[in-house]
């Protein structure tokens, strides 16, 4: 596949080479700084970073503003977009907002239901779905229209992606639903953290005999272990999530103090056997609160040095 | 039908605290048949209200009243010749009635004794369930019967979401997934293949967002 956009990532990925993404909450109050910190530990050992927006429906600074100074720092930003907060005119605005910054990557994603977060009394919006999402950025970028019918001035350049959840059920129509995407015009996907092995295996050759690997990249997720507790929690609390007991006891059976060491080993060897699986493109480290880690997973994970694309060079 | 239930009887209180005659009126359509605002619960709410101001060692009149329908204005009419006895009304119809009420009788304070939930049925005794939000485009015929934009949290149309989990949503476990049910079923009629279809951008407009809707049947006006 010929890169349609100038992102890094795209570039990367066509290229062949597997792609290594991560990712940083923003922090919750003004403080920009702290997003860059987040992103200075990481930036020499992942190709891109994504930034959540408003993840678990937590109220957090906006991802647009955290992209910005991700990209004005050299970096390679990945925009997350939920359709929970914002209607067709407020994503297009925010589109082309990120896009006046040479933002050359998009999440698109329907988000978390606002229950779980700190504002369980708002509104949800929900105008669009993720899928939609997908279509209507492809629409502005491809045919430099709004969705409302109008030519736009200066199309935004963006990879477009989504994530995947191959663990929720019902499992059947899971990669179906990833064709789906495919066929909004996704291109490429990053898919849930993997503790599951075997049944993203199973997933990932449904995805392989309906071809969907030869039209999409996709990164494989994984989530770093920080103790047996997490796990439990993971296992139980976390819908969509299927961590299997292998995993929790694994976990439990070493003191406290390894436990930190045990999560990381198994997020190597989780790494090292996805590797192995025809259409694997790349991975997403989404290592919660534990950004310090992620540089020696991608090492000890045979993904370092990452290659030497630079970014489109931006300032203000 | 649309289904409501009964506000707290404080805040019903709230509303009439000041008056010492009230015509109490309920509705004989949906809220009867979900036991909210018919004549039963026109009588216990009556007796409440009464023993509530008995407390507080003052008197409260109410005269108990059902109509057919009060989202009608012909049902409206049948109490007129009462209504100037009274100092104010309280409605145990949908918020529907409650407002035909208020139109009706411009100088009486009309005040709601239900809260309106949702337009749903019973899925069996006691128990009722929201079916439809009256989006004003129905997707039924594409989404094998089941409402995806009623019984989906996040009215997705194209699919479960990632929190789907064994039948369940993820906002609460005694919430079906309506991905879920609609996969079911579209399995069940042997058109699966029908799922891979990409459902349109939605046009809202047709639903509460497009202002308040209204329909005009020329051949029935009068």
């Amino acid at each position: 596949m010929n890169p349609k956009t100038p992102s890094k990532l795209e570039q990367i990925l066509a290229s062949g080479q597997l792609a290594v993404t991560s990712e940083c909450g923003p922090p919750r109050g003004s403080n920009g700084d702290a997003i860059k910190k987040k992103a200075e530990i990481i930036k020499n050992h992942v190709d891109a970073i994504n930034i959540t927006d408003n993840q678990t429906s937590v109220t957090r600074l906006c991802s647009l503003a955290a992209v910005i100074r991700l990209k004005l720092m050299g970096l390679e930003p990945i925009l997350q977009m939920v359709t929970r907060d914002r209607n067709r005119i407020a994503l297009q605005s925010d589109i082309l907002g990120a896009a006046s910054f040479d933002i050359h990557n998009i999440l698109c994603l329907s988000g978390d239901h606002q229950q779980f977060g700190d504002n369980p009394k708002a509104q949800n919006v929900f105008d669009i779905d993720s899928m939609q999402l997908i279509q209507m950025v492809r629409l502005m970028r491809d045919e430099k229209k709004f969705l409302g019918g109008d030519d736009l001035e200066r199309a935004p350049e963006m990879f477009v992606g989504a994530a995947c959840n191959p663990f929720a059920d019902p499992f059947e129509i899971r990669a179906r639903r990833l064709a789906k995407k495919v066929a909004a015009g996704v291109e490429f996907i990053q898919t849930q953290c993997i503790y599951n092995l075997d049944k993203f295996e199973l997933w990932m050759k449904q995805v392989r005999d309906m071809g969907i690997h030869e039209k999409v990249y996709i990164l494989a997720g994984v989530t770093p272990l920080k103790s047996a507790g997490m796990a439990k929690y993971m296992k139980n609390r976390v819908p969509g999530m299927d961590v299997p007991d292998e995993v929790v006891k694994r976990m439990s059976g070493v003191s406290k103090d390894d436990q930190p060491e045990e999560g990381i080993k198994i997020c190597v060897e989780s790494i090292q056997r996805l590797k192995e699986i025809e259409g694997i493109r790349g991975f997403h480290i989404m290592a919660i609160e534990w950004e310090e880690r992620v540089p020696e997973i991608v090492e000890k994970a045979g993904l370092f040095p990452r290659p030497a694309v630079a970014s489109e060079p931006f300032s203000l | 039908m649309i289904v409501a239930e009964r506000k707290p009887l404080e805040e019903i209180i709230g509303f009439i605290k000041d008056y010492k005659k009230i015509l109490l009126v309920g509705c004989n359509e949906c809220v009867t048949v979900c036991y909210a605002g018919g004549k039963k619960e026109v009588a216990i709410l009556a007796s409440a209200l009464k023993m509530a101001f008995l407390k507080e060692e003052k008197e409260l009149e109410v005269k108990e009243v059902t109509l057919e329908r009060q989202c009608d204005q012909e049902y409206l009419e049948e109490i007129r010749s009462i209504v100037d006895q009274y100092e104010a009304i309280v409605s145990m119809a949908c918020g529907v009635g409650v407002q035909f009420m208020a139109e009706k009788y411009q100088t009486m304070p009309v005040y709601p004794a239900l809260n309106t939930l949702f337009m749903g049925g019973a899925e069996e005794m006691g128990v009722w369930a929201e079916r439809c939000q009256g989006c004003g485009q129905c997707v039924l015929g594409q989404t094998a019967g089941i409402c995806p934009i009623t019984r989906c949290a996040k009215r997705l149309l194209n699919g479960p979401c990632g929190g789907s989990t064994k039948g369940h949503c993820e906002i609460n476990k005694d919430v079906p997934c309506a991905w879920q049910l609609i996969i079911d079923r579209l399995k069940a009629l042997g058109k699966l293949d029908d799922y891979d279809n990409l459902m349109p951008i939605k046009d809202w407009s047709a639903e509460r967002s497009g202002g308040p809707r209204k329909i005009v049947r020329e051949d029935l006006r009068q």
